[in-house]
């Protein structure tokens, strides 16, 4: 396989066939809290976005060069460490330096620093033994299949909003029956790109 | 000794970043206003949104910068607005607002609306179920906006209770028709009708309406009203509550 079908294969998996949200069930916490709005969904999403290709980019050197191939059981405490740490810099990096980017993300960053999503993408990378590059389009399809269910999933939620739910499905229960449908028509997805 | 290897690599790794974190918030801190503290602290800290900023740090950081005024707090009224001027250094003469609602609701029903009890959703079926096209649902859906308990349906009309209203404008946000205004609380001469059709038709389906016939317009004295998409408006900085417009509308669309 050349390096093109498999970066377009890894976008299409990444995006569709296994879904972050939908088929790992990973960051389903910002799924169900920040999917009320749209709009406040996509500036979720990029973030995520950002801070994985970020901590992709930061993680894999670092398992690569100094925990092969003995220290490998330290993978998930200091992904954790680091994860966190590059966090709180890209957020006073962007205080500092690009102040519209920090307006508009700035209240999402801290939400994400320790969120599974981010912290499954550069694990499942090291387990799928892929090399930088890839580990690197691998993080931002992620990011954006978690876009697609966000947002997907914000318009089924406004929906839900002008809906006659019963009394006992009201609030959490509905939402997660809507999750649970949304992630179903995702399994429709399996399969494609092998 | 093996075990000294892996502790050490995530011991100096910690404190690689730890250090990083602390020279990067050192160096690339972004000076803060101190004022803006000492704003902050003044702010209710309900984070209602109703001074148009994300939260009362948004508008704390705001004011500080010199983009606001400091009487846009509604929650906080007039006292925390005396503080925030006291802070700034400046006098503060800033009147109380409270939620009102432009329809007495006189229209007839045009169907009988049996879903749910909203007034998006009876919104979305053909416009609501009165005849007029721009007149309250009635069922409550700024009653269930409001936190503070200030609105309340009597009679099928909405009524506000202006002493418990702060002003926040949630209300205003969630009435499909955008009935509700924001106004000055000693505003005692407001316009209750909100239709924008012409005359004949608005006489047609309501018996308490606007038909922009432009009486109180020529009535008034201190020119505070004026006519806009066919319904009177009261500018309620120039209005002196004298009272003339309220016995020249025919229409009882003025109290």
């Amino acid at each position: 396989m050349n390096s093109t079908t498999s970066i377009v294969s890894i976008l299409l998996a990444g995006i569709l066939t296994n879904n972050m949200v939908l088929s790992k069930f990973l960051g389903i916490c910002p799924f169900l809290g920040v999917s009320k709005k749209v709009n406040t969904a996509f500036s979720m999403s990029i973030a995520v976005t950002l801070v994985m290709v970020i901590a992709t980019a930061v993680t894999w050197p670092i398992y690569t060069y100094l925990l092969m191939p003995n220290f490998t059981y330290l993978q998930t405490v200091v992904f954790i460490l680091v994860i966190a740490a590059i966090v709180q810099l890209i957020e006073i990096v962007l205080k500092k330096f690009i102040k519209p980017i920090y307006n508009a993300l700035g209240i999402y960053l801290p939400l994400i620093t320790t969120n599974c999503a981010v912290l499954g993408i550069t694990m499942l990378n090291i387990t799928d033994g892929l090399n930088f590059g890839l580990s690197l389009v691998n993080a931002l399809s992620a990011g954006l299949g978690f876009m697609l269910a966000m947002i997907l999933f914000a318009g089924v939620r406004s929906k839900l909003d002008t809906a006659d739910i019963p009394n006992f499905l009201k609030g959490l229960p509905i939402t997660l029956i809507a999750a649970a449908l949304v992630a179903l028509s995702f399994l429709g997805f399996a399969g494609i790109g092998g | 000794m093996n075990i000294l290897v892996p502790v050490l690599i995530v011991a100096v790794m910690g404190l690689i970043l730890g250090l990083g974190l602390a020279l990067a918030s050192k160096f690339m801190a972004v000076p803060t206003d101190e004022r803006e503290a000492k704003i902050r602290e003044c702010l209710p800290g309900a984070n209602c949104g109703a001074c148009g900023y994300t939260g009362c740090d948004g508008y704390a950081a705001a004011i500080a910068a010199g983009e606001a005024e400091p009487d846009k707090c509604a929650p906080g009224g007039v006292s925390t607005a005396k503080a925030l001027g006291e802070v700034l250094g400046i006098e503060i003469s800033s009147t109380p607002k409270v939620a009102f609602v432009a329809c007495q609701r006189n229209s007839k029903e045009k169907y009988e609306y049996t879903g749910k009890k909203s007034c998006l959703s009876a919104s979305l079926v053909h416009g609501g179920p009165l005849e007029c096209q721009f007149g309250c649902i009635g069922l409550g859906d700024c009653v269930a906006a409001c936190q503070f308990g200030a609105i309340s349906i009597q009679d099928g009309k909405v009524v506000v209770c202006e002493d418990i209203c702060t002003g926040c404008g949630a209300c205003t946000t969630v009435c499909p028709k955008s009935l509700i205004s924001i106004v000055p609380k000693d505003s005692k001469t407001r316009v209750l009708c909100s239709n924008c059709h012409k005359g004949p038709n608005v006489v047609k389906v309501c018996t308490t309406s606007c038909i922009a016939c432009g009486m109180c317009v020529k009535i008034c004295e201190s020119d505070a009203i004026k006519l806009e998409n066919n319904v009177a408006v009261i500018d309620p900085d120039k209005c002196i509550n004298c009272g003339k417009c309220k016995n020249a509308c025919k229409r009882k669309a003025i109290v």
